[in-house]
């Protein structure tokens, strides 16, 4: 039996601790992992748990992030509860691997503590690796701050292990910014958290070996495409458990968890729609500005960017005047795909009810985004609302030096 | 003998369920069982006592990938089991360390149990897919004699 840990009511840890212990309580069997800046302290201290017995699991040290991804994927087929943690190059190199867990219906969950992709190189946070997961078939959770990383770790492996999902789910926080940001963190006790999430009861494992099974069969014409339709759809569908989870975590902790997050919008007329640390960042800067300035400003932020909270998304933007979608990825030669992701939700709401939508890239490769810039922006759509069309180019980059850069204007006869 | 080399359940079908299957019924993860019951050690029972379900490749045949195939002679064979040990698809029919014969429904042709055998002449030798069984083995070479040096 593994030891027990003492937690106090508050403790000091930074996104990647929180994470780690997370992994902990949760008992995970086997980590398989190729640790890369700034997700390493999450395996190296799940590693450490292991070694001083506080875990009664496998840490698997592998020799890059593919084969860190399948030796998850054979863990997890076996039978095993399973988690690793990667970001940017080894997310990418992972890429292919996170196809095949997805379509076994592998409940893996994933840390990504979010950093750009080279080239060029760098280790600062911003969304490319979290972005380019989007179409692997995984559930996506996003958290804002380090106690976020905390609960939704716990969060994950009961949503991806649920019967009705059996879908591998992926936790992202923010690399540096809230991944080694150390904050108050309320956690559970071992006992309380280990019986949120529940044993694990692996379905079809290959360690029963009076039942052999094949994993990873070829499908081709045939087969493949309704394989593909019967894995979105668990996916889709995958919303009526992550309510449900996070409704039982609410009552075990009190902390209110939905799949779209809103601040402010109850009577908000221009709001920012942001994923990551740039949420807090954003509601500071909304709160300043309705008490400096008068503008009626909210934020609005997907907790699951998979699956995308579509409806809930068009039902808060119904009859706002204007929204700036900021996305931390630079979508190279198209609008940001989280600005796509909103009009396409908006395109399906009566004209008269739709607001203003404007595209910021902002914050690549770590560069900061501040509290100033966010009013900024929130004082520019203010603008824009006041007169009634986009006066700025559509799509603008937020905080880049030199000379302004934007794209698209409003068309209007 | 017989018995072991035509059972009732190797290579009765091509290779792919998806006829036996409908699209309706692909399970979670495509997942595919190798049996239809469940089974105590396995390991420790003989394939033609396993009850292989339509999944599992012992049922297929993929004897129509083969352009060339090796023929056995019974003769000549010291059932020393090095095609058994070497063969890549388990296509060496062996029981008690007797050399049986090939499973034509597994085997791709890709001669490595003739390579490996040690008599002279070879007690496997491969031919057109075509060739008669009794017309091989009618064709099968003399011992060859030692070169002098």
């Amino acid at each position: 039996m593994a030891e027990k840990m003492e937690l106090q009511e508050v403790e000091v840890w930074d996104g990647n601790y929180a994470a780690a212990q997370a992994l902990r309580q949760a008992q995970v069997d086997v980590v398989a992992a190729y640790p890369i800046t700034p997700s390493t302290p999450i395996v190296e201290t799940y590693g450490a748990f292991v070694a001083n017995g506080y875990v009664d699991g496998e840490f698997v040290m592998v020799e890059s992030e593919h084969a860190a991804m399948s030796g998850c994927v054979g863990a997890a087929a076996a039978g095993g509860r399973v988690a690793t943690a990667t970001s940017s190059q080894g997310f990418m190199l992972m890429i292919e691997v996170l196809y095949q867990a997805s379509g076994m219906r592998l409940p893996i969950v994933l840390n990504v503590v979010n950093r750009a992709i080279a080239s060029p190189l760098n280790v600062r946070g911003d969304h490319g690796d979290m972005y380019a997961g989007r179409d692997s078939g995984w559930v996506q959770l996003d958290a804002f701050n380090a106690q976020e990383a905390y609960d939704l770790n716990l969060c994950a492996f009961k949503i991806g292990e649920d019967i009705n999902v059996r879908l591998p789910v992926m936790v992202h926080q923010d690399g540096f910014v809230t991944s080694h940001t150390a904050q108050n963190i309320h956690p559970l006790s071992d006992d309380e958290a280990y019986a949120f999430i529940g044993d694990y009861k692996p379905v079809d494992e290959m360690l029963d070996f009076s039942k052999p099974v094949t994993y990873g069969a070829q499908t081709e014409e045939d087969w493949h495409y309704e394989h593909k339709a019967k894995q979105h759809r668990a996916l889709m569908d995958s919303y009526v458990v992550i309510d449900r989870v996070f409704d039982e975590f609410e009552k075990k902790t009190g902390r209110r968890y939905k799949r779209l997050e809103t601040y402010m919008m109850e009577d908000a007329e221009v709001a920012i729609l942001a994923l990551g640390s740039t949420v807090e960042t954003s509601i500071l800067a909304a709160k300043q500005l309705r008490e400096e300035e008068g503008i009626k400003a909210g934020i609005i932020a997907p907790r699951t960017f998979r699956p995308f909270p579509f409806e809930e998304l068009r039902e808060v933007l119904s009859g706002l005047k204007c929204v700036a979608v900021l996305d931390r990825s630079c979508p190279m030669g198209a609008m940001g795909a989280l600005y796509n992701e909103t009009c396409g939700a908006l395109a399906t709401i009566p004209a008269d009810q739709r607001p203003l939508v404007t595209n910021f890239i902002y914050g690549l490769g770590g560069r900061d985004f501040s509290v100033e810039e966010a009013k900024r922006i929130m004082r520019e759509q203010k603008g824009h609302a006041d007169v009634g069309y986009i006066t700025t180019p559509i799509q603008q980059f937020s905080g880049l030096r030199g000379p302004k850069l934007g794209f698209f204007e409003s068309k209007r006869s | 003998m017989k018995g072991v080399l035509a059972t009732d359940k190797r290579g009765v079908r091509e290779l792919g369920a998806e006829d036996l299957v409908g699209w309706d019924e692909v399970t979670q993860g495509v997942v595919l069982n190798s049996f239809d019951l469940e089974v105590e050690n396995p390991a420790f029972s003989r394939p033609e006592e396993r009850p292989y379900s339509d999944f599992n490749s012992y049922t297929a045949t993929v004897a129509s990938w083969r352009v060339i195939k090796p023929v056995y002679n019974r003769d000549i064979c010291i059932d020393c089991q090095n095609c058994w040990v070497w063969c890549p698809d388990t296509s060496i029919i062996s029981r008690d360390k007797q050399m049986l014969g090939i499973d034509y429904d597994h085997c791709k042709g890709c001669g490595v149990c003739v390579e490996v055998c040690p008599t002279n002449p070879k007690s496997l030798l491969m031919f057109a897919e075509a060739e008669d069984q009794e017309a091989a083995l009618a064709k099968w070479p003399e011992k060859k004699k030692k070169e002098k040096k």
